[in-house]
């Protein structure tokens, strides 16, 4: 069984990106970039499920404008098995993105291919659909729970206040929501060993763009706030406030 | 030119998402409105989407939509969007309407604007405001493509009630082929009755790791309550264990932007900043006076939790029960 995960490589939720010289994008320069946070949980899915059933391959695929393998070999060093590099797509064209897997994914012949659910850069949560709906296969997204029961694979989606169960046939795409697992830190012995894992680079297929962006800027600075007081007598100022002068009440 | 816009509206069990109905306000300012509803049992609704500012609605009653059922609602909404001549498609940005815009772009060979706040006409097209790096930056976006599918965030968007009760409606028959319905929803688990769902609530408490322990939430509980609040944790609180992740926001949990969010012994990593800066209204209580979360707090009280939440409760039962 063939098991692919899907990555994105994106800032670290710490960073405090800076608008670039192009308006469009950010500055580059001074950030960490890391795999997407939601696909460790697509990857230690994937190779849960690999060792559980002794036997399987887990293809790591990532469409990256820049081309850079870091995030693969992280991936590699968790332990999945191979990695696919395709250089190109874009960070905010998802429905270009998604065109360029599809084409990659199809003759790879994954059971399952895997996503995190969103991708911290973009938060647009549309590639795993789109797959999906290119590969003509049936898809779950904010898993927080993948068990296979023989050629099916029944999941638990998150909606509002509650959770769908989800019932789809093989090969089906799954979109990883925190909670599904504990990612596991990569060992030294998988850092070592990631270093002779193979990655293979591809170049993209010409995929049309569906999106532009015009403009991008930092959120409008809030105005700014008050010290009300110290300490419970301060309390009914503050409701006094919310309600007559912010007329939250 | 008028835009031509259809609107997704949400319902599940037979009642319509507010979110829903706030889109198509939107579109009806925006444009010309029509409405689709997907289900079974469902053409009641339609009142409910004409007072919203929809001007046609079209009913895509369907035994088998009685559950969710992605591919399927996404013919349904294509079918609706090829009636009306729709350029456009705005569905609300909840859990069914992230997951089903996608498929329907993908199904149309379009792109989505997800979780869009702000949409204006320039000329023949619809701009679209989103945030992104969740939230640190919003970005605007044109579309290449027709027909545009957008997905609107909750509590962002006015809603409006004064459209017409008695829009004019047509029923669509969808034809389904074997393959057609690929994604079974088998059931919804049980919900948890009375919560009042996090991106939905119009005020939201939320607790940090400054509370100490798991069991000192039920200041932040107690609070909430009295408010009708949805309530919230910080990542800290979560990845300790202390509360689960359905509760978590911040860049790597929700995002909300509700009309009052109050944040106890939080002390705003960027990250929790990312998720809730958007409110209209924040209230900070934190003993440390340089905690980041006061450099975005309208109202803040230095102070310990344990004495202030309790009074800030009983206050707000006195004013809010009188």
């Amino acid at each position: 069984m063939i098991l692919a995960v899907c990555l994105k490589r994106v800032p670290d939720t710490n960073a405090r990106p800076t608008v670039g010289p192009d308006g469009k994008s950010i500055n580059p320069q001074g950030i960490e970039f890391v795999i997407n946070p939601y696909d460790e949980f697509a990857i230690e899915e994937a190779l849960r499920i690999r060792d559980k059933a002794g036997s399987g391959e887990v293809v790591g695929v990532t469409v990256d404008p820049d081309g850079n393998e870091s995030i693969l070999r992280k991936a590699l060093a968790m332990g999945v098995d191979r990695g696919i590099l395709v250089k190109g797509g874009s960070t905010f064209d998802g429905a270009m993105t998604a065109e360029i897997l599809a084409g990659v994914l199809k003759p790879l012949g994954a059971s399952l291919i895997l996503f995190g659910k969103q991708a911290v850069d973009s938060d647009s949560c549309q590639v795993p659909g789109m797959v999906a709906e290119h590969l003509k296969v049936p898809r779950a997204t904010v898993v927080t729970k993948l068990e296979i029961q023989g050629d099916k694979v029944v999941c638990r989606r998150q909606i509002e206040g509650s959770e769908e169960v989800v019932e789809m046939a093989m090969p089906c795409v799954v979109a990883a929501q925190k909670g599904l697992n504990e990612p596991r830190y990569p060992s030294l012995k998988g850092i070592m060993a990631a270093k002779k894992k193979p990655v293979e680079t591809k170049g993209a297929p010409a995929a049309e763009p569906r999106i532009e962006i015009l403009k991008m800027e930092p959120p409008a600075p809030r105005p700014p706030g008050r010290i009300v007081g110290r300490g419970k007598d301060a309390v009914p100022e503050l409701v006094r406030l919310l309600r007559d002068e912010a007329k939250v009440l | 030119m008028a835009h031509s816009i259809l609107v997704f509206v949400e319902q599940r069990d037979g009642k319509v998402k507010r979110a829903g109905l706030e889109a198509l306000s939107e579109a009806a300012r925006l444009g010309d409105a029509s409405a689709v509803l997907v289900g079974s049992g469902i053409a009641a609704l339609a009142a409910d989407a004409g007072r919203a500012g929809a001007r046609k609605v079209y009913v895509v009653d369907e035994p088998r939509f009685k559950l969710y059922a992605p591919e399927g609602y996404a013919r349904a909404i294509l079918l609706a969007a090829q009636k009306s001549g729709a350029t456009h498609l705005f569905l609300a940005a909840t859990a069914m309407g992230k997951d089903l815009a996608p498929t329907v772009a993908a199904m149309a060979g379009s792109a989505v604007a997800t979780d869009c706040t702000g949409l204006s006409s320039e000329g023949d097209r619809i701009v679209a405001r989103r945030p992104v790096y969740a939230g640190k930056m919003t970005v605007q976006i044109g579309f290449k493509k027709s027909p545009a599918v957008y997905t609107l965030r909750p509590n962002v968007f006015p809603l409006s009630r004064d459209g017409n009760a008695s829009p004019a409606v047509e029923e669509l028959k969808l034809t389904l082929g074997e393959g057609d319905l690929r994604t079974l929803v088998k059931e919804v688990a049980a919900t948890s009755a009375g919560k009042v769902e996090l991106t939905e609530a119009s005020i939201v408490v939320t607790a940090g790791r400054g509370l100490g322990s798991p069991e000192s939430f039920k200041l932040r509980d107690e609070l909430a309550a009295v408010l009708g609040a949805a309530v919230g944790a910080s990542r800290a609180v979560v990845d300790n264990g202390w509360r689960p992740h359905s509760e978590q926001v911040g860049q790597t949990g929700k995002t909300v932007s509700p009309n009052l969010y109050i944040a106890i012994a939080v002390s705003g990593a960027i990250q929790h900043l990312a998720g809730m800066s958007s409110s209209k209204v924040i209230v900070a209580i934190n003993k440390d006076p340089d905690a980041p979360i006061f450099k975005v707090a309208n109202y803040g009280i230095v102070g310990d939790a344990f004495e202030v939440v309790p009074a800030l409760t009983e206050e707000f039962r006195k004013v809010l029960h009188h």
